[in-house]
């Protein structure tokens, strides 16, 4: 019993040892900038450049057009699926899974070989037709978890119901996704929105060869240039990422709280 | 013309048909029941009615107005379910209003019409809950006020008492009966318990694989049900083989002793074979006067149930169970015990030959 539990203790300590480390170790290394003392210097540097400023807040706004984008697209089709087309859900779900299977290089050679400017619709002419494709492979990308965290929220209302008695209450499609479904799959659709901010926040393939501001590039370019910054950006990318997980964490929690 | 008019309504789901050529008229301010066993086709006959389902043929009126292909919102049914449906995310007072705020109504109207249906759920101190805060019976009370806060034409109640225990779900559904009487609202009741549906209905449409069997008053099919799965559906019902003796005269065997009955027997001849049926609580152990038919026999088996005591007596193969009210006094028979039972001639029900 006793060496079983030693096992279990030793175990936690090599996996977190193995997790922390390197984390721990680039953290020290990015307050390393000036000789001789730790200081938040090379964070002030990175901070203060205003590519940083452009390419993170670039990032942000196309996070959430993406998020708004494609949970516009999600949240009706899966109520739909939930709804009327069950039979159709593994075929739906095997649609979602896809981009997971697909390198994210072939979907971005594949918009640039069906929109570049001498295509019939030259997306890559304008730097809002770059951008707005940009976000449509971030939807792409970000369609698994945000199909998935939404139909969880489906799944956990009884949806068929739900509807009919709106229906017989004289509510129409649009006003029972916008009074009932929505607000009821609010957690699900939050933790999706998070999971994508995360992905899109760090993302470099597509941004990269479609030649966008973004701060996925930003962070290979200091990389390439700089010793401490890179560290320092590592440690904010980390950040910003459990940042995301902690908020849905504490929003799950939230709606296990109100709802026993 | 009455309320509701179903005719010739069918259900087929691909080559699987579930509800086949149905016909029911439904009286203004009646309360219909419809009984049956799990797949009997009762729940889609409703969802038919509510919108829910498309009629695959027949037709629907509901006030003089064909409504079989409306959609659910336009056709003036509240509708309450077995899972209560309650939005979640709304309060008691937000899912009464619900159907008037989508009516467009203003909100004094929308306040003043929840607190009065507050009032008619005895529920009047509720309206800031949230349904998870709520028992299954105050759930389903208020899912009852929601379907008519909107004043619905017809209720729909699609087995509304199934998810609840069993005292709430006797006091509910005398709840359920006394507003459908005050509000005088045209009512649909789909239930497998055959003694809510004796309990509460109007009348009784007895389902049996997508037909109604028998349409009639709860005192109609109990006591005079149409077929052998009826008689055997509602109530306990003993089913002997008995062999015609003298149709004219009502005079059949059961297991070689002679008995006669009240039934009209025109449809058989003589020496036909036929299903005969006994109620338990018809029968009385001992021999009857000259106007009851007895039978003899051996006591197999006393179980006491409660209220009553059932005791199991064989004929020479027939077996048949009646029931006595529990009494500290009575002397109950021995098992393997000689046994007579009687019962009146009225008491015999035939079957038909389905």
């Amino acid at each position: 019993m006793k060496t079983n539990r030693l096992g279990h203790w030793l175990a936690i300590f090599f996996g977190t040892l193995y997790f922390l480390l390197p984390l721990v170790a680039t953290f020290e290394f990015s307050l390393r900038k000036l000789r001789g003392v730790y200081s938040f210097e090379a964070y002030r540097v990175v901070l203060a450049d205003p590519q940083f400023q452009s390419s993170f807040v670039y990032s942000v706004v196309l996070a959430v057009i993406t998020i708004v984008f494609g949970m516009a697209i999600i949240v009706p089709m899966a109520y739909f699926v939930e709804l009327r087309l069950r039979k159709l859900r593994p075929f739906v779900e095997f649609v979602t899974l896809l981009p997971l299977v697909v390198p994210a290089i072939v979907i971005v050679f594949g918009y640039l070989r069906l929109y570049n400017s001498s295509s019939l619709l030259p997306l890559t002419n304008t730097s809002t037709g770059t951008s707005f494709l940009l976000t449509c492979g971030y939807v792409t990308l970000a369609l698994p978890y945000m199909y998935r965290s939404v139909e969880t929220g489906l799944r956990a209302i009884d949806v068929r119901t739900l509807t009919e008695a709106a229906e017989s209450l004289g509510a129409s499609a649009g006003t029972i996704i916008w009074r009932i479904i929505l607000p009821n799959i609010r957690s699900a659709m939050l933790s999706g929105a998070f999971l994508t901010f995360a992905i899109v926040i760090g993302e470099f393939t597509f941004a990269s060869l479609l030649n966008r501001p973004a701060f996925g590039p930003y962070l290979q370019l200091i990389g390439a240039n700089r010793a401490y910054e890179p560290a320092a950006l590592a440690v904010m990318a980390f950040m910003i990422t459990w940042a995301c997980m902690g908020l849905i964490q504490v929003i799950s929690r939230n709606t296990v709280a109100a709802r026993p | 013309m009455s309320f509701i008019e179903i005719s010739h309504l069918r259900k087929s789901f691909g080559a699987n048909t579930v509800v086949h050529d149905f016909d029911l008229s439904i009286d203004k301010g009646e309360f219909v029941s419809f009984l049956g066993p799990s797949g009997c086709g009762k729940t889609t006959i409703l969802r038919m009615i509510a919108g829910f389902e498309t009629a695959s043929a027949g037709a629907i009126q509901i006030g003089g107005t064909e409504v079989t292909h409306l959609p659910p919102s336009r056709r003036k049914v509240g509708m309450v379910f077995q899972a209560y449906a309650l939005f979640p995310n709304l309060t008691v007072a937000g899912n009464i209003g619900f159907g008037l705020k989508i009516a467009g109504k203003d909100k004094g109207e929308i306040d003043a019409r929840v607190a009065e249906m507050l009032e008619l759920i005895k529920l009047p101190d509720l309206g800031s809950r949230y349904p998870y805060q709520l028992s299954g019976g105050q759930q389903q009370r208020v899912a009852l006020a929601r379907a008519l806060a909107v004043k619905p034409e017809v209720l729909l109640l699609d087995e509304p008492l199934s998810a609840l225990d069993a005292k709430i779900r006797v006091s509910l559904r005398e709840e359920i009966r006394a507003l459908q009487r005050d509000l005088g609202i045209t009512t649909v009741f789909v239930t497998h318990d055959q003694e809510e549906a004796l309990s509460i209905s109007d009348r009784i449409v007895v389902m049996n694989e997508g037909r109604a069997d028998q349409i009639g008053t709860p005192s109609d099919i109990y006591n005079n049900p149409a077929t052998r799965f009826v008689a055997s559906f509602v109530g306990t019902l003993n089913l002997l083989e008995a062999r015609v003796v003298d149709p004219a005269a009502g005079r059949l065997s059961i297991d070689g002793q002679p008995v006669m009955t009240t039934r009209d027997l025109s449809a058989f001849g003589i020496a036909d074979e036929t299903t005969v049926a006994l109620r338990p609580e018809a029968l009385t152990l001992g021999d009857g006067n000259g106007d009851r038919n007895t039978l003899s026999g051996t006591v197999e088996e006393v179980a006491f149930l409660g209220a009553v005591i059932r005791v199991r007596v064989r004929l020479s193969e027939a077996r048949l169970s009646l029931d006595l009210f529990n009494d500290p006094a009575l002397q109950l028979p021995r098992i393997g015990a000689p046994a007579a039972i009687s019962f009146k001639r009225e008491d015999l029900l035939v079957m038909d030959r389905r």
